[in-house]
């Protein structure tokens, strides 16, 4: 008896050992990218916020200490451009959320087109940003060529409103609500459809009409995508630059994102414009963890 | 009260007819079983009562009152259905008291029914759990604590133990079973399971592609099915039928006889025939006897009988029990 058990559970072991190390080899190409990809440039804008590096001044060098980032928390800019950036992230996250969320049950209708319908819903997704800001700023938004001017026209208004000018902050939270609905509305209705239909029929039983049956049932099933969507969403919000410099508008309505570009490109300042950049990462990752939380204790109790 | 009668129900998806027209009175108390093989239209006549589906034409009422045009929630009926359908977000105590939320009660009312409800169906300690937390039987009875909080006029249950392992069904029959002695409501039932259906309706409702084959108590189904569909649907393991010589003997196209019915001999007996596989189960042997030109006969034997793959056997049916159908399937009395 002895020999032959003995001898399996070491082949067993045998077995997984290699497997791990044929693990390790196999995951190495992905860790080495993931490592160059993001782990080189975080340490080297770590490295240069710390450090004297300016384009315009190249004998001034060395160790800056923590002077950057006093520096650009000092920027006149800064308060303005992290309140525009905070609204600019939540004002376009509830818009698409909670249209994001009508969408989802409209298209989760059965009509005739509706396969058509879905696919040009997701063509904004598609667009670049630097394109549809332009659409948006010269052909819908201008004050004299613009769709929105038109329609204020034939109203009889003699002075559209000029929206990039008078309403800028609110006019890039359009455009780019314009290109996040369609995400939030796809991700929303995937999730809707995986409800479970006896689910509908269970609460028509038990009494719950359209508007019961939405907020007891719909929308807790919702509440793990919408974070999600939550999540993803302030990510790449934080981010938003492309509608903000071809609105032209980063002097009036700049974010966080324009303020650290306008420290390198008008300033040349790497070492602040690095030390903006960390300022922005960590924003970014307080901000998602505070909202992932609130939304997912308020919708899952 | 809980009465329930359909009158020239039908119902149709586009061209697709799966009930042409049927009548049905269910009496206050009564547990009526729906049984059918699948796709014979029992769920959605099921689903037809509760409001769920809408009939193309005919009428429902309840207790006299007509509910055709009802919502499922004005017609005071409760539903179990196959998945349970529980809220997945929302706790036991949350789930059982839902249809209560739902009907505006105040919630010291509504505390009370839940916790009776739960103390009822032994779900007390679990009241706080999500259903994803709980086992198949306790998922079972928390979508019956929800059913039940209501005081329906009936209960309508949905294939409810389909999803459950062999023993836990045994058990969630009795409980079913005792639950409608408890409390005397109506209750329907659907099931493909004619087991289930003997063992809990008072009247059972053999269906066929929507239409109604033949409705009576299990035992009257057992020993007087109206034609072949209900006598092979009834009764496990299935009634053999036989055709040729010893039918026409019969004056009859098909003749039918329960396994129970045939009794197995060494040495003598109206049919030979070979033991095939022989299932010993201790309390009976199920006998796979093929007959020659008779085909493959069931043969149900009480206790151990002492034959094995090959043997020679010799089969007589039991003279009063035998079933005769005509050349369209339907019983000859």
């Amino acid at each position: 008896m002895g020999g032959l058990p003995r001898w399996h559970i070491l082949s067993g072991i045998m077995a997984t050992r290699q497997a791990q190390v044929l693990g390790r080899w196999a995951l190495a190409p992905a860790v080495t990218v993931l490592a160059a990809w993001s782990f080189v440039p975080l340490a080297l804008t770590i490295y240069f916020a710390f450090l004297r590096y300016n384009l315009q001044d190249p004998d001034n060098t060395g160790w800056a200490g923590f002077s950057n980032f006093y520096y650009f928390f000092k920027d006149p800019y800064f308060v303005k451009d992290l309140i525009n950036t905070v609204l600019l992230v939540a004002g376009t996250i509830v818009t698409t959320v909670v249209g994001g969320t009508l969408l989802a049950l409209l298209l989760d209708q059965p009509f005739w087109g509706r396969g058509i319908v879905r696919l040009l819903m997701i063509s904004p997704f598609f667009v670049l940003p630097t394109v549809s800001a332009l659409v948006w700023k010269n052909l819908i938004m201008h004050p004299v060529f613009g769709l929105f001017a038109g329609i204020q026209r034939f109203f009889g208004s003699h002075e559209p409103l000029d929206w990039f000018g008078r309403l800028p902050l609110f006019s890039v939270g359009i455009v780019v609500s314009w290109q996040w609905l369609p995400y939030a509305a796809l991700i929303l209705l995937t999730a809707l459809q995986s409800l479970d239909e006896e689910q509908k029929d269970a609460s028509a039983m038990d009494g719950a009409g359209p508007l019961s049956y939405f907020r007891y049932i719909v929308l807790p099933h919702l509440a793990r995508p919408i974070t999600v969507v939550i999540l993803i969403e302030t990510i790449f919000l934080l981010n938003t630059f492309a509608e903000i410099k071809v609105g032209g508008i980063g002097g009036i309505a700049g974010n966080l994102t324009y303020l650290v570009f306008s420290q390198l490109n008008d300033a040349t300042d790497v070492g602040m414009a690095a030390a903006g950049g960390l300022v922005a990462v960590v924003l970014a990752n307080v901000v998602s963890a505070f909202l992932v939380r609130l939304v997912g204790k308020n919708l899952e109790a | 009260m809980g009465s329930i009668t359909l009158k020239n129900v039908r119902k149709a998806f586009g061209d697709t007819v799966i009930i042409p027209g049927l009548d049905l009175a269910i009496a206050d108390g009564e547990f009526v079983v729906f049984v059918g093989p699948s796709g014979c239209g029992k769920s959605t006549l099921l689903r037809l009562i509760a409001g769920l589906e809408d009939v193309t034409s005919g009428t429902i009422s309840i207790d006299g009152e007509d509910v055709t045009e009802a919502a499922p929630a004005k017609r005071g009926l409760s539903m179990v259905f196959q998945s349970y359908a529980l809220y997945p977000h929302m706790s036991v105590y949350n789930n059982i008291a839902f249809p209560l939320k739902m009907a505006k009660m105040d919630k010291a009312a509504i505390d009370a029914k839940v916790q009776t409800a739960a103390a009822t169906l032994n779900l007390t300690q679990y009241l706080q759990r999500r259903p994803g937390q709980l086992s198949g039987g306790q998922r079972q009875r928390v979508a019956i604590g929800r059913a039940i909080v209501r005081n329906p006029r009936a209960f309508l249950f949905d294939e409810p133990l389909s999803n459950l392992d062999a023993a836990l069904r045994v058990g969630m029959r009795l409980e079913i079973g005792e639950l409608h002695h408890k409390l005397g409501t109506t209750m329907v039932y659907v099931t493909h399971d004619q087991v289930e259906a003997m063992t809990l309706a008072d009247k059972i409702v053999v269906l066929n592609a929507g239409v109604i084959e033949q409705v009576g108590s299990p035992l009257e189904l057992y020993k007087s099915p109206a034609n072949q569909f209900v006598a092979g649907f009834i009764g496990s393991p299935k009634m053999n039928f036989v055709t040729g010589a010893p039918a026409v003997n019969r004056n009859a196209a098909t003749i039918g006889v329960r396994p129970e019915h045939i009794k197995i001999s060494k040495d003598t007996g109206e049919w030979a025939g070979t033991v095939g596989v022989a299932e010993h189960l201790g309390s009976d042997t199920f006998l796979h006897v093929n007959a020659a030109a008779l085909g493959t006969l069931t043969v149900r034997a009480e206790g151990e009988v002492s034959v094995s793959y090959g043997d020679r056997v010799f089969l007589t049916p039991d003279l009063n029990r035998i079933h005769r159908f005509d050349a369209n399937g339907v019983v000859i009395r």
